[in-house]
């Protein structure tokens, strides 16, 4: 910006502060366009919304945040350019965004070879340790560790796995298998198809011949759509059968029908209608903000979150230290009071402490939470390898 | 027993579902010879008037059945007058063409109906399900397979028996000898095309209680529709209605005693590997040459 003349990528780097004309730049990188950018894009909404609160509130320590919003339009290559280009050339302090971990992996090495700071509001499958990303979503044992108890004791011990064939499904169910072996319980099947498959009346004529008490289902997409509707027309009884899920939120029952959607479970940290002060007035935010009709679930949620955890560490600095990882330190063991309740990140590891809630949906399309945990639980990303473990220096071998 | 049967049904089903969304291909590209990469559009846009006839205008899907039919042809006739006709003998730019035309219906659509999921409610007469035999059955997809029996008999008819059809088996025979005994082929041509089309409407918007809604969909409803004319052998029509049965019990079977990634799988290996042998198809007409 001093140099004129000169392409800005030949200053250096180190001269420039992140913190420049009472502004802050960070990255907003979701995708608007693609085969995600229906989910993405309300994560994208819930992170300007953050922003803008923040600003409209004086900023940090008088600072403005600017958002940069990209489009990385659903595509793992084009998330890395865009990162690059937030990073390298906006100089974005932190860049907030994706959705799938196919494009997490994209970005990763990115922040990880500039030192710079992501942020990850989803939900995934752990076995994952950067000092370069703060996860803010749930891990396996954040989401199963309450919910395969309740639902064996509630259900029974025959567990049919039905997964979409990607990394997600089949470590979320390394580690679902894990319990249930301590429990007793017998996976009498584990099966995946395709990403995007449409026609599940062979799963169900399965279901049907193997009578499983809980069908555990980490279909995604497109795909978990077809499959409650099959279900419900195939006319069996999610009293007594029923599918248990990690993935269907608000958004998903609203794109299958409350109907289809009606009697099944999921665990999550978040529900729309969960009860707090913070979370009424995060969905009335929301709502008038984006739409009457629009839904908030369980990452749109951490995306909010996520921004206000930033807000907390960039004001415990001084206006000159402001860069990436002077923000991590800072971040570490830093609590927010969330719509779902108190949050805080864990030092070692940079995930968050969530509090997993149980819900059953309804035909309105909303959930009735059950249960919550008693205490929020500790991340571990490496639940299903007890030999590993992710701290501050990087993976361990225990 | 009452497994053979549940299985007999499931494959039976998923042979529906291949019919239908085969048929209309099956006919124009029997016919007229344009490979349609847009055909899975047609679906699209089949279950999105279904999508939008219910919840806009409150329709319920039967009643709304005729006129997705006759929409989609309308727009099928339109795209023949506007684009397909000046493309005939040229088969490389038909196939661009059609293409193109696939990825513009998909932005259109998402433009303007928005990239959401979106999902259709079954009929409330059908949603139930119903025991044949000692095995249930879900009453939607039997009567999507009736539907689909009653679609492919009534083209059949057409084509066997009416003087629309004999002109149509005189052109896909010989255009150029048809047209000299006064058959208007262009005519037939672009009738096809709508009647192709229209099919493929109502086929998407009679599966669209048991799918997704979304712009993408088509793409793999066009694959799926594909493999079953290419099978079944490109001129014959009964070939289709054979090759839809023998996919869908296969991959039906396959599913169950595995799953239906390898299923998918090793149904293409067959498929390549009988046209490797048998390059027109398991049913070819005979027809001197």
């Amino acid at each position: 910006m001093s140099l004129v003349g000169f392409p800005h990528i030949w200053s250096k780097n180190s001269s420039l502060a992140f913190a420049q004309d009472g502004e802050i730049k960070v990255g907003v990188l979701f995708s608007l366009t693609g085969t995600t950018a229906i989910i993405e894009e309300s994560l994208n909404k819930a992170t300007l919304m953050a922003i803008e609160e923040i600003n409209a509130n004086g900023g940090i320590n008088g600072l403005k945040i600017t958002p940069v919003v990209e489009d990385p339009a659903s595509d793992p290559a084009t998330f890395a350019e865009k990162a690059r280009k937030l990073v390298l050339s906006d100089r974005c302090v932190s860049v907030f965004g994706s959705y799938t971990s196919a494009s997490r992996k994209a970005v990763l090495p990115v922040f990880e070879k500039q030192e710079n700071l992501f942020w990850y509001p989803t939900l995934y499958e752990g076995r994952e340790c950067s000092k370069n990303v703060i996860y803010t979503g749930a891990v396996p044992n954040q989401q199963q560790d309450d919910f395969i108890p309740w639902l064996v004791e509630k259900f029974g011990k025959r567990w049919y796995l039905i997964g979409s064939n990607y990394i997600y499904p089949k470590e979320e169910n390394n580690y679902c298998k894990k319990l249930l072996e301590g429990l007793g319980a017998e996976v009498i099947a584990e099966e995946y198809v395709p990403l995007g498959h449409s026609e599940f009346s062979s799963v169900i004529n399965k279901f049907r011949s193997e009578k499983p008490n809980v069908i555990f289902s980490t279909v995604v997409g497109d795909s978990v759509v077809a499959l409650h509707r099959q279900y419900r027309a195939a006319g069996l009884d999610p009293a007594t059968m029923p599918m248990a899920s990690l993935t269907t939120s608000e958004n998903e029952v609203a794109a299958m029908g409350g109907d289809a959607a009606a009697g099944h479970f999921t665990s999550a940290p978040y529900f729309m209608v969960f009860d707090s002060p913070e979370n009424q007035r995060f969905v009335e935010a929301y709502r008038s903000r984006w739409g009457g009709d629009k839904v908030t679930h369980f990452v749109s949620e951490s995306a909010y979150f996520q921004i206000h955890l930033f807000k907390q560490a960039v004001a415990k600095l001084a206006a000159s230290d402001i860069g990436p990882l002077a923000i991590r330190e800072a971040v570490k063991g830093e609590e927010y009071k969330a719509p779902q309740g108190l949050v805080k990140v864990e030092p070692e590891n940079l995930h968050c402490w969530l509090r997993p809630k149980i819900g059953q949906c309804k035909p309105d399309g909303q959930f009735e939470i059950l249960t919550q945990s008693a205490d929020w639980l500790e991340p571990n990303p490496y639940s299903a390898y007890p030999n590993q473990k992710c701290t501050a220096e990087g993976l361990k071998e225990v | 027993m009452d497994f053979v049967v549940s299985q007999i049904l499931t494959g039976l089903s998923l042979s529906s579902i291949l019919l239908l969304v085969a048929l209309g291909l099956a006919i124009i590209y029997g016919v007229t010879g344009v490979i349609n990469l847009a055909h899975g559009e047609f679906v699209m846009l089949g279950a999105y008037c279904a999508w939008l006839l219910q919840s806009q205008l409150g329709w319920s899907l039967l009643a709304s059945l005729a006129v997705i039919f006759l929409l989609i042809a309308a727009l099928g006739w339109l795209i023949e007058v506007a684009v397909i006709r000046h493309l005939y003998d040229r088969p490389l730019d038909t196939i661009l063409a059609t293409w193109g035309l696939g990825v513009m219906t998909q932005q259109i659509v998402r433009l303007t109906a928005g990239g959401e999921l979106r999902y259709v409610q079954m009929p409330p007469s059908l949603s139930g399900s119903v025991d044949i035999l000692g095995a249930t059955d879900s009453a939607y997809r039997l009567f999507v397979l009736a539907v689909a029996l009653g679609l492919f008999l009534a083209t059949w008819c057409i084509y066997r028996y009416t003087s629309f059809g004999l002109k149509l088996r005189a052109i896909t025979q010989n255009r150029a000898i048809a047209s000299s005994f006064g058959i208007n082929s262009a005519r037939a041509y672009r009738l096809t095309f709508a009647y192709g089309a229209g099919i493929a409407g109502l086929a998407g918007a009679l599966i669209s209680p048991l799918k997704s809604v979304s712009p993408e969909m088509g793409t793999t409803y066009v694959v799926d529709a594909f493999m079953v004319v290419v099978l079944g052998g490109v001129q014959s029509l009964v070939g289709t209605l054979a090759s839809s049965a023998v996919l869908g019990e296969t991959s039906g079977l396959l599913a169950y005693y595995s799953n239906d990634t390898i299923a998918k799988a090793l149904v293409l290996v067959a498929i390549v590997i009988i046209i490797r042998f048998r390059p027109q198809g398991l049913f070819a007409p005979r027809v001197r040459a």
